[in-house]
């Protein structure tokens, strides 16, 4: 069989359904196509979102996926013996809502389905179209029928495993000190506090953080990610929340309702991330937070700029990859790239910190009161308390 | 290389770290072409589960 689109996009994820949302709204004949039988399910993410992006994607908070809105975050040294917090508005809104992100995904594709973009599950993409060494569509094996689909546009939103960059030889490859390897349990019958998000540092989880992102009063989602250049060992990830939790009675009581697993990105924007006819959205264009690990927001965000992009070429009847780098990649750049660098360089910064400094970093920070949270605010109170610290962190301003 | 089915949860993680892309994520398994792989071991530490080994990784 062989079908015929204006835009095929690649994944249902949170960058996928943004992408055919708008591109459909524009009229364009849009498919999007998702390998498991059911959007959003298995859930792959600690499912911490913060609220300031919302408006930019045109979504309102559901009640069906919101699980719970925090107050602010907590970050705890290695010693927890003290504590930053960090209101929302203080975080620069980066914390707010611990969402279901299986009911999150759907609702997103049911979006894009009402805006009239088509949609095929249990449906991967098997292979990409050649044609004069340019992509004409995908090869998709739907529900078990190999069928050809051709398009003007193909979106490859397939997530941090992505295989439309590799295919369409856009080198998105990452290195392993930018790669996080993540695991989490959900939790029931804990001792959280359910109005804070709460992120640990340091050696419980070398090049990563541990999370507590409480979804109920007794219930949580408990990860950690490690970077992959601290790994050395098979399973060693699992170890280290498994040790952290062992530390915390107030875990260790709980059980364990479900186990997620994944990876993450942690590098600056890649070289490219569009082809001729082809651009990437999401994780598989690397677009999440260096710092946090967070990837939802850059995903729609990025997924909306790529559906409206899309829009724009077939009216133009350009969809070369000059083209696409001026109206997608460049637009993404201008949003993100100064952001991410510098969150890539805090991260970098951090990650080779000891316990010791870290401790001591905390205790500084937390003994201020805080009026906003800036770097010049923050090396202030470091200075008065710990002077010969600053030095350390001198190039980071 | 072997995959510990009983262990995988089917994550992708170390299909998208794999620096020399041989490593699959077929519907419902993980399949790893041995003819391109490079002996990294991207793929087995990276393993949130555990679930990849090979005897040349100690």
């Amino acid at each position: 069989m062989r079908y015929e689109y204006d835009v095929l996009v690649i994944g249902a994820g949170p960058g996928g359904s943004m992408a055919a949302r708008y591109a459909a709204r524009k009229g364009l004949k849009v498919l999007m196509v998702e390998k498991r039988p059911d959007i959003g399910s298995p859930v792959r993410c600690g499912e911490g979102i913060s609220k300031s992006w919302l408006p930019e994607v045109e979504l309102e908070p559901q009640p069906i996926w919101v699980s719970n809105e925090v107050e602010g975050a907590r970050i705890f040294p290695p010693d927890e013996k003290t504590f930053i917090k960090l209101s929302a508005n203080k975080a620069g809104n980066e914390v707010g809502y611990i969402i279901e992100r299986d009911k999150f995904d759907k609702y997103l594709a049911a979006l894009a389905a009402r805006e009239g973009a088509d949609i095929w599950v249990k449906s991967p993409a098997i292979s990409l179209i050649f044609e004069d060494k340019k992509v004409v569509g995908a090869r998709i094996r739907r529900q078990g029928e190999v069928v050809d689909v051709f398009a003007k546009i193909i979106i490859g939103a397939d997530g941090f495993e992505s295989q439309v960059g590799r295919w369409a030889k856009i080198n998105t490859m990452v290195k392993d000190r930018d790669i996080v390897s993540c695991i989490e349990y959900r939790m029931v019958g804990i001792d959280i506090d359910k109005n804070f998000t709460d992120f640990y540092l340091g050696s419980c989880a070398p090049g990563g953080y541990v999370w507590v992102f409480p979804k109920g009063k007794d219930e949580a989602n408990v990860g950690i990610g490690v970077a992959l250049n601290k790994l050395k060992r098979s399973g060693e990830v699992k170890k280290y929340l498994d040790d952290f939790i062992e530390r915390h009675p107030g875990l260790k009581k709980g059980k364990t309702i479900e186990i997620i697993t994944g990876a993450v990105s942690t590098c600056p924007v890649p070289q490219s991330i569009v082809t001729d006819n082809v651009m990437l959205v999401g994780d598989a264009a690397r677009l999440i937070d260096p710092i946090t690990g967070g990837g939802v927001a850059n995903a729609c965000i990025s997924g909306r700029l790529a559906g409206e992009a899309a829009y724009e070429a077939i009216r133009s009847k350009n969809t070369s990859k000059e083209f696409l780098k001026e109206i997608y990649e460049k637009k993404v750049r201008e949003k993100l790239e100064r952001k991410h660098l510098r969150n890539w360089f805090a991260k970098e910064k951090l990650s080779v910190l000891s316990d010791e400094t870290l401790n001591k970093l905390v205790d500084a920070i937390s003994s201020v009161e805080l009026t906003s949270i800036s770097v010049k605010s923050l090396l202030d109170a470091v200075q008065k308390k710990y002077p010969e610290l600053v030095k350390e962190f001198e190039d980071l301003i | 290389m072997k995959v510990d089915t009983s262990k995988c949860n089917y994550c992708g993680a170390c299909v998208g770290s794999c620096p020399v892309n041989c490593i699959f994520l077929d519907e419902t398994r993980i399949v790893i072409d041995e003819n391109s792989c490079t002996k990294c071991g991207f793929c087995i530490r990276v393993c949130p589960m555990g679930a990849i080994s090979a005897e040349w990784f100690k």
